[in-house]
């Protein structure tokens, strides 16, 4: 706000005004050591002190400390009487006195308009007015001054016209019978300001505004992986699971089993020794306690020592901006590696289209640029699985999908992974089963009419193991019988190989025979030949 | 008007308690309409109040913190402390009808 100049907030009943002053003083006194005169005309200093008691702020203590001073300017209409010439120079001398008295560098006035109704005659009101921001201006004060929103004019009775460097305007409306506030900067002289409505909310420590569009997406981004508490899910995702920092989302029909899942992830985050936030929206904590218990995830340990925390609020308690703020607050406190919220689907029911993806789009931001993994379950319905209520799927990383596929009389339960941005991920369809000792996630069955679970799963099982055994018979039989035709084949062998030796034999015993025979004779035929005395022929061949 | 702290012009001898009119004048400084609002006073008083006022006239501009505790705003005002209720009439009290009525000395027949 302008230093040194008044600056106007204007506001119907109830708009926080008053609030808003008291927060510039008090904030100004506490952080900013710059000591405040609040002038109060309509409220009693008493109920005042008590009004901002809730909110945590100790206006006597502030005042015994000599830096906050409260005036209650009381004007009784029917005790005055006007007669003759006249000035609100009292007024002067009182704020003077206490501007001095501490060195009040801030000062509310809340609201001049009562000066109206007090004195009727309008051009000594209006000429004191345009005196008494001169006046403000000259001492150097910055001044906050409330007013009610007229009918024609900014203002009931026109201050705006004097008070006119900053123009505050604060505003409460109902929307589907929630109530929000918005903020705006109407006016602001010499400066550029963003002039559009921002919502805002007033809450245990007074004002917070959130702008609509916040953030920028230049987060920074992790590798790391984390593991979703089903090992079966992390080795769908590459072997490794989901990544730090990513935006998960598991959507599904009713009953399918979000919560199951997103109660093992949690599991998963508390077990690496960290923290997760769990927002609850539709069931108690203690029923989602009970409830994971029956498949044998128990959250109550978790929950004792501090990695897990529960946050319930039925989403129509208060209104989008309040839940965001809340969620924020939340977050800023524990300091959580994940954040779960389940489910996200009465959130965005709540807003209209472009609001809730809005919201999302903030919370996902605040998250991303935390580095903390945030999941969500969404109830979406039978035959429009992959569209969520809001269109946000293009705001989530990771999309897992939990779908009852129904076969043979029967509904089983189905999961696959639509989308998994940054990794390899598998694209078949694991039968999800829920069993007292957690979740399992099993390969499908595909038979002849498609994904087949359940007990259809269980007699196809059945079915291959006895055709594996008959298979495995039949391997048996046929190795039987070649053992048997080698066996045979061998004996005949070793017979033929001993008709061979015999006869081998015989014919080596033939051979030796002739061929002494044949030396014989030739020793015979030398000895004849010499015993006649024959001579040698060259000529004749032997 | 002589420039003391307070001035009290008492005009009461021998007067009954509840029918004692105290009145007091706010001013700040000898600004042209306060030195006015006095001499209105003093002659609205010795008019029809004869014997039975006390008139106290406070400066602002030397005791600030007293405008607090009758809520004075604006300048000149008169207080008519007693009898009570209290009353309030602001103005250099020029007109002299108003300030009748307003002290409560003359029932108010519509508004002037």
């Amino acid at each position: 706000m302008p230093r040194g100049r008044p600056t106007l907030v204007c506001g119907g009943a109830g708009s926080g005004k008053t609030l808003f002053a008291m927060e510039f003083l008090v904030r100004g006194a506490l952080q900013y050591d710059e000591p405040g005169l609040f002038v109060s005309f309509e409220e009693s200093d008493r109920d005042l002190k008590q009004n901002v008691m809730s909110l945590g702020w100790d206006l006597d203590k502030l005042v015994s400390q000599k830096k906050m001073l409260i005036d209650y300017v009381y004007i009784e209409r029917s005790e005055i009487e006007e007669s003759g010439e006249y000035d609100l120079e009292g007024l002067f001398i009182r704020l003077s006195s206490a501007i001095d008295s501490i060195n009040v560098k801030r000062i509310a006035l809340d609201t001049p308009e009562a000066l109206f109704s007090g004195f009727t005659n309008q051009n000594i009101l209006r000429s004191e007015f345009r005196r008494l921001f001169r006046w403000l201006k000259d001492r150097g004060v910055t001044a906050v001054i409330t007013a009610e929103p007229g009918e024609r004019t900014m203002t009931r009775f026109g201050i705006e016209e004097y008070v006119s460097d900053c123009v505050i305007s604060l505003d409460q409306r109902l929307f589907d019978q929630i109530a929000i506030r918005r903020l705006r900067v109407a006016k602001y002289r010499g400066s550029q300001h963003g002039t559009n409505e921002y919502p805002f909310l007033i809450d245990t420590s007074g004002f917070s505004v959130l702008p609509v569009t916040s953030l920028r997406m230049d987060y920074q981004v992790s590798t790391e992986r984390v593991a979703t508490g089903i090992p079966r899910l992390d080795t769908m995702m590459g072997g490794k699971g989901c990544y730090r920092g990513s935006s998960i989302m598991i959507s599904g029909t009713s009953g399918a089993g979000k919560t199951s899942v997103a109660a093992s992830f949690a599991t998963a985050v508390c077990q690496r020794g960290e923290r997760c936030l769990y927002f609850c929206f539709e069931e108690s904590p203690d029923q989602i306690t009970r409830n994971m218990r029956s498949i044998g995830i128990d959250l109550e340990p978790w929950v004792k020592s501090g990695n897990l925390r529960f946050r319930a609020a039925r989403v129509t308690s208060y209104g989008l901006e309040m839940h965001l703020s809340i969620m924020h607050r939340e977050i800023d406190d524990f300091k959580p590696h994940m954040v779960i919220l389940d489910p996200i689907s009465d959130l965005t029911a709540m807003a209209t289209g472009h609001e809730s993806k809005s919201i999302l789009t903030r919370l996902i931001d605040f998250m991303k640029a935390k580095g903390i993994t945030s999941l969500f379950t969404d109830l979406s319905h039978t035959g429009d699985m992959e569209a969520t209520e809001t269109k946000i799927s293009s705001l989530i990383d990771t999309w897992i999908l939990v779908r009852d596929i129904e076969s043979g009389g029967e509904r089983n339960r189905g999961l696959y992974i639509l989308k998994s941005r940054g990794m390899a991920h598998s694209n078949q369809i694991r039968e999800f089963l829920l069993t007292d000792k957690g979740i399992e996630l099993l390969d499908v069955y595909v038979g002849a009419g498609g994904v087949v679970t359940g007990s259809a799963r269980i007699s196809k099982q059945a079915e291959e193991d006895a055709a594996n055994i008959v298979r495995q018979e039949e391997i048996e039989r046929l190795e039987r019988e070649l053992n048997r035709k080698r066996k045979t084949m061998e004996a005949q062998l070793a017979a033929v190989h001993a008709d061979f030796d015999t006869e081998e034999e015989l014919l080596k015993k033939a051979i030796a025979e002739a061929r002494m025979r044949e030396k014989v004779l030739a020793g015979g035929k030398g000895k004849m030949a010499h015993l006649r005395g024959e001579d040698k022929n060259p000529n004749k061949t032997r | 008007m002589p420039a003391e702290k307070r001035q009290r012009v008492i005009e009461a001898r021998g007067v009954k308690k509840e029918e004692m009119y105290e009145l007091r004048l706010y001013v700040a400084g000898q600004t042209p309409s306060s030195v006015r609002a006095f001499a209105n006073l003093k002659k609205i008083c010795e008019d029809h109040l004869k014997g039975k006022y006390t008139i106290e006239v406070i400066d602002l501009l030397e005791n600030p913190q007293l405008a607090r505790g009758d809520q004075i705003m604006a300048i000149p005002t008169l207080v008519r402390k007693l009898p009570e209720p209290v009353k309030k009439i602001i103005g250099d009290l020029s007109k002299t009808e108003r300030v009748l009525v307003g002290l409560d000395l003359r029932p108010r027949v519509g508004t002037k």
